[in-house]
């Protein structure tokens, strides 16, 4: 890792603070110089995750191309709470097109800065699951083949939340959503489904891919600032809780991110050019019923003891497969 | 305006023959238009291409229906379909073959004079000269002796500016076989 | 320089004399020598300074197409009839968003029944998407167009189409001029985008309109293309000032002066329409449409006052009602007596004959014509398909059958 990991040992609190850190190892929100790219004014809801984890990671993106980054956004929550008529809470070049070609937009804004000697202002083209994993999907995967130079975020909250949610690929098993509601002995989302679309980016072979979580923002702030040092099609996906979505409380949203970590539901790793270069160990596993336990979406797993197993099956699976546990040196 | 429509199967190069006498014409300073037809584009399917050369402008852009000229690349059509549709009483007939129009079973339905008629061995020629049984150039030599509509020059400045190099060289020197052989042909006859 | 080469030849030519900056493209029947031809010249270096992309899709390519151009690129793309519907949705966002791209439509029918050859339905499918539509009689135009389009396109900051028939047009062979760089530059100077993202300035572009301004966005660009409608004739006045030619503007006219009896149409089928009124001799006129969208009302009602009869013949139609055409030159010639016959043909490539069109000019003369007719229809066909639908319940296929029918497939009914 290139960034001093910080173990914090905390009682009471869970804020992740910067004032235990010398001042180059803080988060570049710590600065008052940070550029504010996502401005305060938007209409996010209280505890939402996305807003946060976008504010993180463009403010490093524009720390470190001095403030040249053009952004193109998806339709989703976040293209919708930051610019409600007729504000715009982007305080940098913003494009809104469609649902379905972020990335596309992305390729196109990176061409036009080549052919105009540009190169130094750097693109990221953003959305949820909903406009990456399914209807954004051909043109993401169409952006990494071409390696056009793009950083493309995503957003997961595992739904389609801004239409009121509604089950993406990305939506676990088990999960409720409007069109997977649990009836009887019948789970929410069905399990054996659903998209890893970081390991199908992995698969394209593309110069960077990470996962990262809203719980350790030094951790996302890393991760951009590596995205940004080099060229290429890089992927970011990014977890983030939604409380209206997934039934819990606004004040919850960091601490189900991170224990969404340590019980190995959400695995944090580093891929390059098609390798694992870094994972994320789990101090403590967790058991997934705590992570459930305070997300009404999941209120239905908690109490049928065979989809419980099988998400924590799936838990166990992600700690083998990245060897989660293991120690690292 | 002189309308010549070609027939072939796919890969024997009908919609560049249209092209090269398109461009032969338009060396000599008339109006052209070449336009293949798009049945199946597969290798042996039946394909037409048409052209069309004239002194004025061309605004017609309807298939060939009454070719004054009509090439056959492939004697094996006859039996596929209708080659001579629309066919002019004036018009001239160029068949790749080796055979009579007799040995062809085709004498019925043709209804030209004999010196509007030619059967021009062109595989054969091409095999000679390009090493490949590619009649198209073979076949536009032979088109500029029997009508005229083109000069054998244009022909060949055309062949080699589709194709530069050698193979435009061989090709040239196909048409140009088919050209004094054909021209051969008419000297004899009319000496007879 | 006078050269005999393909349509689409021309045209990738007319393109590169622009210097785009991205050209972004999905290769679909009839439009690919156009996209190719466009590749081979950027990787040549003969066409500088332009990034070409392959992409994964129709969808994928006007969508780069719209991050490019509002990152400030002079922008091209080319389609087809599904291809064209892949990318219909941003279609709407291109023009919605105010991005000058211009882009080659071959037209092509689409499906189903997959079809590969030429009528104008894919054009129309997005005539009110807000693009400027522009229609070509031939390979001339198609070039000089082009050219024209991005002139247009960036006075008005709205995106263009170029309609020219696929295959009649895009691989016919014929003596086209290709204008040379010097001309072109002088016509047409370099891109200056009305929005731009810049990191310089920055600007959030596609933001959600509400109700209470949404209707005033809207019409604003319905009075852009209004707008059009003066400003193509200027640049086409501009394009003959430079180039000596007249291939654009609203509308052409041929012989409509005491003309009884008009045929209103688009597209390359005027030339054969030509030669055949030149062949008889009946007092009737050709009135081409080079402006689809935005419609011109005024110079074609003006151009067919004083005549008795319409007859649109166009290469589309609506299914349910008839024409497309005729009936927005009905909203034309709204509030007279004149009779305006609604004719289709040269649907999926059906040929469009001398023949066919002098017996629907006598038809037309003597007002011996449905209000609406599908020129060539095989009757006989038809009424067998419908009799087999009505006697079956499991008919079969429509397309199957009738393609049986016509003896197009040999292959006996097993039922």
């Amino acid at each position: 890792m290139s960034h001093q990991q910080v173990k914090f040992y905390q009682t009471g609190t869970l804020t992740v603070g910067n004032r235990l850190l010398d001042a180059a190892q803080r988060t570049v929100q710590a600065t008052i110089d940070r550029s504010n790219s996502l401005d305060s004014g938007h209409r996010a809801c209280q505890g939402c995750g996305e807003a946060l984890g976008a504010r993180y990671a463009i403010d490093t993106a524009m720390r470190e191309t001095n403030n040249k980054v053009i952004a193109a956004n998806a339709t989703g929550c976040l293209e919708v709470f930051t610019t409600p008529y007729p504000e715009t809470s982007w305080t940098l070049p913003w494009i809104h097109s469609l649902f379905g070609n972020a990335p596309a937009i992305g390729t196109g804004i990176a061409a036009a800065m080549k052919v105009k000697g540009r190169e130094d202002v750097r693109v990221i083209a953003q959305g949820g699951d909903g406009g990456t994993t399914d209807i954004g999907f051909g043109c993401l995967s169409g952006m990494f083949e071409r390696n056009d130079d793009v950083l493309y975020i995503c957003y997961d909250n595992q739904g389609y939340m801004n239409t009121g949610v509604q089950r993406s690929s990305a939506t676990p098993g088990g999960a409720r959503t409007a069109t997977t509601m649990p009836v009887g002995p019948e789970p929410g989302a069905e399990f054996d489904k659903g998209k890893n679309v970081p390991l199908i980016a992995m698969a394209h072979e593309i110069p960077y891919v990470a996962t990262a979580s809203i719980d350790r923002l030094h951790d996302l702030e890393a991760k951009v600032k590596k995205a940004m040092s080099v060229r290429g099609a890089r992927y970011l996906q990014i977890f983030v809780p939604c409380p209206l979505g997934w039934g819990s409380a606004p004040a919850q949203t960091v601490n189900l991110a991170r224990l969404a970590v340590e019980s190995g539901i959400w695995p944090l790793f580093e891929g390059e050019y098609g390798e694992i270069t870094s994972v994320t160990n789990i101090r403590k596993q967790v058991p997934v019923e705590e992570y459930l336990k305070p997300q009404r979406r999941f209120a239905h797993v908690v109490k049928n003891p065979k989809q419980l197993s099988a998400v924590q099956a799936i838990a166990d699976r992600n700690i083998r497969k990245f060897s989660l546990l293991e120690e690292q040196e | 305006m002189f309308q010549v429509r070609i027939h072939g199967r796919g890969g024997q190069g009908v919609v560049s023959a249209a092209e090269i006498l398109s461009v032969a014409a338009f060396i000599e300073g008339k109006h052209s238009q070449a336009v293949p037809s798009f049945g199946s584009e597969r290798m042996g399917a039946p394909v037409v291409s048409f052209c069309r050369i004239d002194d004025k402008p061309i605004r017609l852009r309807e298939p060939i229906m009454e070719p004054d000229a009509l090439i056959v690349q492939d004697p094996t059509l006859f039996n596929a379909i209708d080659v001579f549709a629309g066919l002019s009483k004036n018009g001239y007939l160029l068949i790749n073959s080796q055979r009579s129009i007799k040995e062809l079973g085709i004498a019925n339905a043709i209804k030209l004079p004999e010196d509007k008629v030619r059967l021009v061995p062109a595989t054969e020629i091409a095999l000679q000269h390009i090493k490949r049984p590619l009649p198209n150039a073979v076949l536009l030599g032979a088109l500029a002796a029997l009508t005229g509509v083109i000069q054998i020059d244009s022909v060949a400045e055309a062949i080699a500016s589709k194709f530069p190099g050698k193979i435009g060289d061989v090709n040239i020197q196909a048409a140009k076989a088919a050209y004094e052989l054909l021209s051969h042909n008419n000297q004899e006859e009319l000496t007879c | 320089m006078l050269k005999q080469i393909e349509g689409s030849h021309g045209v990738s030519e007319a393109v590169a004399l622009c210097r785009p900056e991205v050209i972004c493209a999905y290769p679909i029947t009839p439009q690919t020598h156009i996209v190719e031809d466009l590749g081979a010249l950027v990787k040549s270096g003969k066409l500088e300074n332009c990034e070409y992309i392959n992409v994964e899709s129709e969808f994928a390519a006007l969508s780069v197409g719209i991050g490019s151009s509002a990152a400030g690129a002079r922008t091209y793309t080319a389609t087809a009839s599904q291809g064209m519907l892949f990318m219909a949705e941003a279609v709407y966002n291109a023009s919605g968003l105010g991005l000058p791209i211009v882009m080659t439509v071959g037209n092509r029918s689409i499906g189903a029944p997959i079809n590969i050859w030429n009528d104008q339905s894919d054009s129309m499918s997005m005539r009110d998407a807000g693009w400027i539509q522009l229609f070509v009689e031939d390979n001339q135009q198609a070039v000089d167009i082009h050219i024209q389009a991005f002139k247009i396109a960036e006075a008005l900051s709205l995106p263009v189409m170029v309609c020219m028939d696929g295959f009649i047009l895009t691989h016919a062979i014929e003596g086209i001029d290709v204008p040379d760089q010097k001309q072109v530059d002088k016509f047409l100077p370099s891109f200056t985008p009305r929005q731009i993202l810049d990191p310089e300035n920055p600007i959030s572009i596609g933001a959600m309109v509400g109700p209470e301004a949404f209707t005033e966005v809207r019409y604003l660009a319905h009075q852009k293309q209004k707008e059009a409608l003066k400003l193509i004739p200027k640049i086409n006045e501009e394009f003959k000032q430079i180039f000596g030619r007249d291939s654009g503007g609203l509308i052409s006219t041929f012989n409509v002066e005491d003309a009884d009896t008009v045929i209103v149409t688009l597209g390359s089928v005027i030339g054969t329409i030509q030669e055949a009124l030149d062949e008889q001799d009946e007092n009737i006129g050709a009135l081409t449409i080079r402006s689809f969208r935005p419609f011109p009302l005024e110079a074609i009602r003006s151009a067919l006052k004083n005549v008795k009869r319409v007859v649109v013949f166009e290469k589309c139609f609506a299914v349910g009602i008839g024409g497309i055409v005729a009936n927005n030159v009905r909203m034309a010639l709204s509030g007279t007596n004149i009779e305006v016959y609604e004719v289709i043909g040269g649907l999926g490539g059906r040929p469009i004959t001398r023949k066919s069109l002098h017996k629907l000019f006598k038809d037309a003369v003597k007002d011996n014509l449905e209000t609406v007719t599908f020129l060539d229809l095989k009757k006989d066909v038809v009424e067998r398909e419908l009799k087999r639908e009505k006697e079956l319940l499991q008919s079969g296929s429509v397309a199957e059958n009738v393609l049986r029918d016509v003896g197009v497939v040999n292959a006996a009914k097993t039922t």
